[in-house]
């Protein structure tokens, strides 16, 4: 085996898992409070990325002939697009799943989807954004895709650290959030007993308009990351990455949060050395890792993490 | 009772919406004017394919209807559908086209995969279609009324392979394709046919998936550790810039070798630096001093704000500039008289070049290699046809 290849495939494949851990936060945030799959969550991922394009072109940061380079202009954009997807997840909580809380869950499952599709083909009007893939400001981060460390044949390039720690700072401070503020253990007061936390006294409001806001700018960021990595956006861009982190939430376990983490790893970890390793295995690239998801949900079907809830009759 | 009001008042104003637009349409229809109906992808994926094409096929309608139109003076008239570079949708598209607005004869798409959904529907209704840029040969394989007007991927293939070991002088190659498109895999083929042929080295063969996938490093880093001198990247603009960007990120200095689906201003826009020092095959280029060639850049750029015209509007000028003739020809707009004046086109003066549709309804025409330096495109050879 060819060692410097092997280590250039585990950065590639961090890299990539960092992007799906971001996103698969927010599943696991969410399904953990509320039992119920957001899948509108992979387009907020996309609102973070279109809408810093939309502010950087507004603001006039960009044009056709002209681009300002600045980290910090950039960091600014990303701040208010990620803050607006903060706000648009608490919109979207309180007006679309809200009302239908102590309603059967399917109808908010449904409910999800249809937020979903409203964002992506929302998004594909041309009087929102259209469906044409755009390229995205990258290039006002001078020297971003220049290679960190060069140690012979391996390259790590400065994009894919500052992905893995962002990805690692963000993990941090949501690990500090959840274990040892207030709110926190209210939250997880809330995913263990719904309804015995509320007669503890939590406000439940509350607690789930903050799980879905700590989410939704966690998409955001990984929205905003992707597109510096993959600099193409377009309203349909959150469809699989979107999926993707799902999977990596269920494959570590839905609900918990370290689970979410590893699973998209993982996941990353799996598509890359598919690729790699197997004879043609660019083509199963995407086929694979779900087949290997489901050889590992077979064997432990809470994921990786999940605890084994034996239900009492 | 109540609560069902405002529904049924919003439903009334849909449908009677709906039927306001019926109106505004089909009054327009039914004059004199000889109708063609034009499939483009105006967005999505492939959009500048669209967008460029329609804007070439409007420039030949103008001229031709300033020249007094067709058929003793009545008017062409394109009407274009959009299919947002989706296949089903060209097929939907298509269909509207000949039921709806009944035109005579169809042109479009660029996209090899989606000129192949349109072609049986045009078949089936007896109505000719000229594509103007698909280049897989499958495009109009058995068919009576399915044309092009362009070369076909067996030549591109051969001239890329070619170009890469003649004129770069390389010998070891890597492949990285789209497995799910016509235009993608048929172009790699015929590529790897030709290096086989010669014995060249293949030494990486790698896929991806169009329009979904944006991560090629896991396969770039693949085709790193087998060193090849140069990569043949046979999809369209949007991956083939992002390939780029990766590949250079992985350290690798080595260009890649794409073909016409590569002509995109798109290409630089997200490839940017990192597409210096790539070649790709193409159908025509700006710089050409043929006087045809000349004469539309200019008359493009002054009905278009000063772009410039890539392959895709040349292809798609030419296309309505050779449909109204073959009209012409056939004295009528009768579909299988037209069909019959296409199949005979023989040395049309095009702007991308004199062309004649041969027996398998492909049209024979010269290559040129682009070579991107400094950001742009820039004319490197010309390989003319057999």
């Amino acid at each position: 085996m060819n060692l410097p290849v092997f280590i250039q495939q585990v950065i590639n494949g961090l890299s990539v898992g960092s992007i799906y851990a971001l996103i698969a936060v927010g599943y696991t945030m969410v399904y953990g409070v509320l039992q119920l799959i957001n899948f509108a969550h992979g387009d907020v991922f996309m609102v973070g990325a279109v809408l810093t394009l939309v502010l950087a072109r507004s603001l006039g940061l960009v044009s056709p002939d002209h681009v300002t380079q600045s980290w910090t202009a950039f960091a600014m954009i990303a701040v208010i697009s990620i803050l607006a997807c903060g706000v648009m997840g608490y919109l979207i909580e309180r007006m679309a799943y809200r009302p239908l809380r102590d309603k059967p869950r399917i109808n908010s499952l449904i409910t999800a989807i249809g937020i979903s599709l409203l964002l992506e083909y929302g998004g594909q009007h041309r009087s929102v954004f259209g469906p044409t893939p755009q390229a995205f400001p990258v290039a006002m981060l001078p020297g971003i895709d220049q290679p960190l460390i060069r140690f012979g044949e391996l390259v790590i390039n400065r994009m894919d650290a500052l992905i893995l720690l962002v990805t690692l700072a963000l993990m941090g401070i949501l690990s500090y959030i959840v274990m040892r503020t207030r709110t926190g253990l209210a939250l997880r007061a809330v995913s263990y007993r719904f309804d015995t936390a509320a007669l503890m006294g939590i406000n439940l409001n509350r607690i789930i308009s903050i799980t879905f806001v700590l989410g939704s700018c966690l998409a955001a960021v990984a929205g905003i990351l992707y597109a510096v990595k993959y600099p193409k956006v377009e309203p349909l861009m959150g469809l699989l990455p979107g999926v993707k982190a799902f999977v990596a939430a269920v494959f570590g376990g839905i609900g918990n949060i370290t689970g979410a983490v590893v699973g998209a790893m993982l996941l990353g970890l799996v598509e890359v050395m598919v690729v790699q390793y197997l004879p043609s295995g660019s083509q199963y690239r995407d086929g694979i890792a779900f087949v290997i998801l489901i050889v590992i949900l077979l064997v432990k079907p809470s994921g990786l993490f999940g605890k084994h809830v034996v239900e009492k009759v | 009772m109540r609560q069902w009001l405002p529904a049924t008042c919003l439903i009334c104003c849909v449908w009677l919406i709906g039927f306001v637009g019926c109106d505004k349409s089909s009054s327009s229809v039914g004059s004199n004017d000889v109708l063609v109906g034009h499939v483009a992808s105006l967005n999505g994926d492939t959009a500048t394919f669209g967008v460029s094409a329609d804007e070439g096929v409007r420039l030949a309608m103008d001229q031709i209807n300033a020249a007094g139109g067709i058929l003793g003076g009545r008017k062409v008239r394109v009407i274009t559908e959009d299919d947002r570079s989706l296949g089903d949708e060209a097929k939907t598209a298509v269909n509207k086209l000949i039921t709806r607005d009944q035109v005579c004869a169809v042109l479009g798409e660029i996209s090899s995969s989606r000129s192949i959904a349109m072609a049986p529907v045009c078949e089936d209704m007896k109505i000719p279609m000229l594509s103007p840029g698909s280049t897989n040969p499958k495009v109009t394989q058995g068919y009576e009324y399915v044309f092009r007007n362009c070369f076909i991927d067996t030549f591109q293939g051969e001239a890329m392979a070619r170009f890469a070991i003649e004129d770069l002088k390389l010998k070891r190659f890597a492949f990285l394709y789209p497995i799910n498109s016509d235009y993608g895999v048929g172009l790699r083929n015929y590529v790897a046919e030709y290096l086989n042929k010669v014995g060249a080295e293949i030494v990486a063969n790698e896929s991806y998936a169009e329009k979904t996938d944006s991560d090629f490093k896991a396969q770039l880093t693949k085709i790193k550790a087998a060193n090849p001198e140069a990569i043949f990247v046979t999809g369209y603009y949007t991956e083939a810039g992002l390939i780029a960007q990766q590949a250079k990120q992985l350290g690798m200095n080595l260009p890649l070798i794409g073909g016409d689906g590569w002509d995109s201003d798109k290409t630089l826009e997200i490839g940017r630096e990192a597409v210096n020092g790539c070649f790709f095959t193409n159908h025509y280029s700006p710089d050409e001093e043929r006087p045809e060639v000349q004469a539309f850049v200019s008359a493009y750029k002054g009905k278009y704000g000063g772009k410039v015209p890539d392959a895709m509007a040349i292809l798609g000028y030419d296309a309505m500039k050779i449909m109204a003739d073959a009209i012409s020809r056939a004295g009528s707009t009768d579909p299988m008289r037209i069909r019959d004046a296409l199949a005979a086109t023989k040395d049309f003066p095009g702007a991308s070049g004199k062309t004649t549709i041969d027996k398998d309804h492909n049209a024979s025409k010269a290559i040129v290699i682009i070579e991107i330096k400094n950001g742009q495109f820039t004319y490197r050879a010309k390989i003319e046809p057999k």
